[in-house]
């Protein structure tokens, strides 16, 4: 089976987009279109006093100009949070009211007042432009430390502090206990830079409502249209479940960013029904950058303690997080359940306690965004990993072996139970690929020409495919994270595959195809995927959390079996033999030990004919699966840089790049190497290049490419990856998940090698040329006065 | 962008006229920055007067020692002319790193120079080589063309016409980078002319390009990057931001100095 | 107001349109053909790269205008029906994921092999991983766009 699992089967959704053929949202022209262009707030914190639209509504092209009174006027709903944290003392979280256009006050830059629709874009940007906002500024944060100092301007009402929740995890005595009787203590405070996602397609929505069906249609860029149709319907009452159609048609990359029901989607729908037109709104890249949910944002204290034989006794965070002026969709979980539960990391430590404040700011609002809090505790431990090991002097490849988590399933202090893993084969197959040997070699030989080679570690452990439902319910989550298929086979035999997860470039037209190519022995080309459409695919839960193969992949598997099931009876009453005789290969379907066969397309013909059925069965061949997966997956690796630093300029370049993970079982090796490519881009991005600034009146100074450092080719090696696999047992296909690892794992792995080279441990991400440079000036300083 | 009134000059005089006519036009050549200005709108000009396609304002020419690169010269056609890489392989190397390609391809050194942004390249080297910048009025020296940031001696409707200067003995151009817009976070084109070790620094002055003396005058008694190794460059007047402090510019000012020097042909 | 005529992918095309109508715009909002894309607003990202009389411009930073009488090639135009080898490399080396940036990277790719080749240059990794300042990918980490750029460099050798 050359297209089955396990095959290199090149893309089936290539071609399009190589022609130039894909279709994404800003693609899409409605018959009477007009266009919306927002009111934002230059101030980050200001009370809004008055509106004046007039001199905006008179002007050329202008349909209407929109704002908060009316929209909550209308009964369009607050945005929600979908996760419940409760507090230390048992209660809920301090949520402060986020209308998808404020009314009374203003609490970030870009943070919208109003709209503007008008038949084009330049007449509403100029019409935006001419309406009078009114606003008395307010004193703004943007820190979430600066937040929670005395004095700090209270951002909303009901959270008093700036404390959106004060949160815990593990057992504090028996740590401060063991860390008391630590032969070592490494103690580190530990930054993890605020990131802007930057997919490359800015956000977009279309949305027609119809007046003659009293029906509303949306495209949109999403990663997951049904939720977004829930939330709209259930919450924001935009419009019932029924009347409402979402479609993310082809979407240019998300990285969480376009998990989320943004007040632009909202505004458009509201806005067309208001107007009676379609209206469209596609975001600039200055836009993107000041709407978009932003990444990470902690800073944290962290503590860990050895004995004299070097094994970990206890790990104690102390983590603050900012989440902006508002609580996004998954904002609460991002810094609890998706990160303090993985601070164990790959390691036997049997006390861990971590507590979070979660803090509001006048910033953009910070949710997921690849890797989603697991990036922040990969972070935070292996930091801390790599910097006692040359506080103690040992090797840093043996301090993390002496601690590796040896045995299966393990149960961590922080609610985790590791089902797989073997992260001493990983470790080893990535120093081997690294010739970490060699590297004392190499260190000379760059020395001798000026050069500050070093070498950094990072040991990951993540979790993906959020699950069961049921458990992560208990833990505040306000739906259930499952995923659905349907696996229709067509009276002629090709198939169609609806999923509820949603690609917008994992490659899942040829991943998903290529398990029921296995299935049946069919050719990919008889099978298509379908996905991204409310009226057509039944509900489903999106693509996000790296949980499509584990879970949506699941889905199908499950589907599959029940076609397989129900094709078996139907060619054995065909071919008057018992089920259990039946095998289905090469696309035919065949009595064992016989020569009696039928073509598959002939078993989907029988299907829908119905002629020859057996006794009381339906016609047709169509299954339906909800896959709820029995625990999280568990994705591990080892991850190895090695760098070159310019001692003049503080440039920092990457020799090498190893990646070992274990994603349990590969479909398609060449999309899952492309998944960690793209994420090691994004990790190395953050390490070195990425951060969002803002100034002290909460203005944020990095919100073009012209001050954000995306990541070029040439800032970027070419990454040397491998796998080790252990096969997951909480999926029959044995998946663990691939699409956030690299993002995970990298960033320790570069600050590691950085820290090596310069021979100074002080250093912050994004360490950027002149932050190394400071670093290094630091460091002779330093030597000079000892 | 803010609605605006497009005009193609057929002639430098045309273009004179046109800009002279209009409310408050400005000319546009590559438009490399000027465009992504307006979308910003950031500038709203009543009219645009587009001399990219003056025959006259195209092309570079050798004459003697004397270099004349015409103002709607493409940074690719500075780049590529294989009589300038043979007689200043400074400035042609300078052109072949502004941008990326496709800015390359329609971005003209009389833009460049006209729009005097601090972190352009260009100005470096129309400083360091004692330029003159030609108009349709009168020939301007490169030390009083450069005035400030963005600013430069141009009239409102004045048009450069071309930029010439004398082929140095030795000169080269090193770029430190901004990692996010790639613009010159420090630029430094260092040059051997006739009248003396000239060193002129981009990207790093608060107040736009400026010459670097002190190096100068180590250059002229040894032209070699070791010369400038005594020489301290201090932070004041020096450009401080996210991506790196008056500290560090001045740091990299001497590393560039040191690299120009020493990659000179 | 302003008349432009131009020749799009061997079409001859002519509109009124407003002065300030950006080349992207023409080509995606009245000739739609959105193929080409627009992901940033300063320059940098390269999605809506195409050719201008045989050179990669960055269509998002012209005018309509400007590009009277100009001969403009877009994704859509670099082949007939079938693939270009540049589009046969980007696929055989998985060079994308989620499509955005691609008809840029083909258009800059192409665009850089005919220089080089024309100079008689080497086009080497380091080579492409310069050429491709003006062109961002958010997904596939470059790895493979650049492996598919010298695939494809060698496939328009031997095309």
């Amino acid at each position: 089976m050359t297209e089955g699992i396990g095959a290199r089967v090149l893309r089936k959704e290539d071609k399009r987009f190589l022609m130039g053929k894909g279709r994404y949202t800003d693609d899409i022209v409605e018959p009477n279109q007009a266009y919306a262009a927002f009111v934002r707030s230059p101030h980050a914190h200001a009370e809004v006093k008055s509106i004046d639209a007039s001199a905006a509504k008179a002007m050329d092209g202008v349909v209407d100009v929109l704002n908060g009174e009316q929209l909550t006027g209308d009964g369009i709903g607050n945005i929600i949070c979908g996760w419940a944290v409760t507090q230390k003392d048992g209660s809920g979280m301090n949520m402060g009211a986020w209308s998808a256009l404020a009314t009374n006050k203003v609490r970030y830059v870009g943070d919208a007042v109003a709209v503007v629709i008008a038949d084009s874009i330049e007449q509403a940007r100029n019409a935006a432009e001419a309406v009078e906002v009114d606003y008395k500024i307010l004193p703004a944060v943007a820190q979430s430390m600066d937040a929670l100092g005395t004095g700090a301007p209270e951002i909303h009402e009901n959270a008093p502090g700036n404390v959106v929740f004060d949160w815990e995890i593990g057992s504090l005595e028996p740590t401060d206990a063991a860390l008391a009787g630590a032969a070592h203590i490494t103690e580190m405070e530990i930054v993890n830079n605020r990131l802007a996602p930057n997919p490359m397609e800015p956000r977009s929505a279309v949305a027609t409502y119809n007046n003659a069906e009293d029906h509303y249609t949306l495209y949109t860029t999403s990663q997951n249209p049904h939720v977004a149709r829930l939330v709209l319907s259930a919450f924001y009452q935009v419009a019932p479940e029924h009347k409402l159609r979402v479609i993310a048609p082809d979407v240019g990359g998300g990285f969480g960013s376009k998990i989320y029901i943004y007040p632009e989607e909202i505004t458009c729908l509201w806005a067309s029904m208001k107007t009676n037109r379609s209206v469209k709104w596609t975001s600039d890249r200055t836009e993107a950058f000041l709407t978009d949910a932003h990444g990470r944002d902690h800073v944290s204290t962290a503590k860990i303690g050895f004995d004299k034989d070097h094994k970990i006794v206890g790990l104690k965070v102390n983590t603050k997080a900012n989440l902006g002026a508002y609580m996004s969709l998954f904002s609460s979980a991002t810094p609890t359940y998706l990160y303090a539960t993985l601070l164990s990391g790959q390691y036997n430590i049997s006390n861990i306690y971590c507590d979070v404040q979660a803090v509001y700011t006048n910033t953009v609002p910070v949710d997921a965004y690849r890797g989603a809090g697991r990036p922040e505790a990969c972070y935070l431990v292996e930091r801390l990993m790599e910097t006692a090991a040359r506080e103690m002097g040992v090797s840093p490849v043996e301090l993390r072996r002496k601690n590796f988590v040896t045995s299966f399933p393990h149960e961590t202090p922080v609610i985790m139970t590791y089902d797989s893993g073997d992260f001493a084969t990983n470790q080893d197959q990535a120093i081997k690929a690294a010739d970490y040997d060699g590297f004392e070699a190499r260190r000379a030989e760059a020395a001798s020409r000026g050069k500050l080679r070093g070498i950094g570690f990072s040991n990951y452990i993540e979790a993906c495919g959020i699950a069961p439902s049921a458990a992560v319910g208990s833990l505040g989550a306000g739906v259930g994270l499952w995923e659905s298929a349907e696996v229709r086979v067509n009276p002629v035999g090709t198939i169609e595959v609806l999923t509820g997860s949603h690609s917008h470039g994992q490659g899942h037209e040829t991943t998903f195809t290529q398990i029921v190519a296995e299935r049946f022995g069919l050719p990919t080309e008889n099978i298509q995927i379908v996905h991204g459409d409310t009226d057509k695919v039944q509900f489903g839960m999106g693509t996000y959390g790296s949980r499509s193969g584990a879970v949506g992949m699941s889905a199908i598997f499950k589907a599959l079996d029940k076609v397989e099931a129900k094709a078996k009876k139907i060619a054995a009453h065909v071919l008057e033999a018992s089920e259990d005789d039946i095998v289905i290969e090469g696309g035919e379907v065949k009595v064992a030990g016989t020569d009696k066969t039928m073509g598959w397309h002939e078993v989907g013909l029988a299907a829908y004919t119905g002629h020859n059925l057996p006794e009381g069965m339906e016609p047709g061949l169509k299954e339906t699966s909800f896959y709820d997966p029995t625990n999280f997956t568990f994705p591990a690796g080892c991850y190895i840089c090695e760098v070159e630093v310019d001692p003049d300029t503080g440039v920092t370049d990457i020799i090498q790049f190893v990646a070992s993970d274990d994603f349990g079982t590969i479909i398609n090796p060449m999309i899952v190497e492309g998944q960690v490519h793209g994420g090691l881009a994004q990790g190395i991005g953050q390490a070195m290049l990425e951060g969002v600034v803002y100034d002290d009146d909460a203005q944020q100074l990095s919100a073009s490419y012209m001050d954000y450092a995306m990541p070029r080719a040439d800032d970027l090696p070419n990454y040397s990856v491998h796998h080790a696999s252990t096969e997951c047992p909480g999926n029959p296909l044995g998946m663990k998940g691939c699409g956030e690892a690299g993002a995970i794992g990298s960033p320790p792995a570069v600050i590691n090698a950085i820290t090596d080279a310069i021979g100074n441990n002080d250093l912050s991400m994004p360490a950027t040329p002149s932050k190394v440079w400071a670093a290094l000036q630091a460091a002779s300083a330093k030597q000079a006065a000892e | 962008m803010y609605e605006t009134k497009y005009h193609k000059a057929s002639s430098v005089a045309d273009a004179v006229s046109l800009i002279g006519k209009s409310d408050d036009g400005k000319l546009l050549s590559g438009g490399q920055t000027l465009v992504p200005t307006m979308k910003a709108r950031l500038a709203a000009p009543s009219d645009l007067v587009d001399v990219s396609g003056i025959a006259d304002m195209h092309g570079v020419s050798i004459s003697g020692s004397t270099v004349t690169i015409g103002a709607a010269t493409t940074h690719a056609n500075v780049a590529g002319n294989a009589d300038l890489q043979a007689k200043c392989g400074g400035v042609a190397c300078l052109a072949a790193g502004i941008g990326d390609p496709a800015v390359r391809h329609k971005g003209t050194i009389g833009g460049s120079i006209a729009n005097n942004d601090p972190a352009a390249d260009y100005p470096a080297a129309m400083l360091a080589l004692d330029a003159t910048i030609k108009t349709n009025a009168r020939e301007i020296a490169a030390a009083d063309f450069f005035v400030g940031m963005f600013e430069t001696a141009l009239e409102e409707d004045e048009v450069i016409v071309s930029i010439s200067f004398d082929a140095p003995a030795k000169a080269a151009y090193a770029k430190f980078p901004n990692p996010a817009s790639r613009y010159a976070m420090v630029g430094v084109f260092a040059a051997q002319t006739v009248d003396g070790a000239r060193v002129a620094v981009t990207g790093a002055g608060d107040d736009g390009v400026y010459r670097q003396f002190d190096m100068e005058a180590a250059l002229d008694t040894d032209w070699s990057p070791n010369a400038l190794a005594g020489v301290q460059v201090g932070s004041e007047g020096l450009l401080s931001d996210m991506h790196g402090d008056a500290t560090y510019r001045a740091n990299l000012v001497k590393v560039m100095t040191r690299r120009a020097v020493a990659g000179c042909a | 107001m302003t008349e432009v005529s131009m020749t799009v992918n061997g079409k001859a095309v002519k509109a009124d349109v407003p002065d300030n109508t950006l080349l992207v715009q023409y080509i995606r909002e009245h000739l739609r053909l959105t193929g080409t894309h627009v992901g940033c607003d300063t320059s940098q990202c390269g999605a809506c790269v195409v050719h201008v009389d045989g050179k990669a411009m960055k269509s998002c930073t012209m005018l309509a205008a400007a590009a009277d009488g100009a001969d403009v090639t877009t994704i859509e135009g670099i082949a007939d029906n079938d693939l270009h080898p540049m589009q046969t490399a980007f696929k055989e080396n998985h060079g994308l994921q989620c499509g955005f940036c691609t008809p840029g990277m083909i258009m800059t790719a192409t665009d850089m092999v005919k220089r080089y080749q024309a100079d008689g240059r080497e086009l080497t990794e380091d080579a492409i991983r310069h050429e491709l300042e003006g062109n961002i990918c958010r997904c596939t980490g470059y790895h493979n766009i650049v492996k598919a750029i010298a695939d494809g460099a060698s496939k328009m050798t031997s095309a």
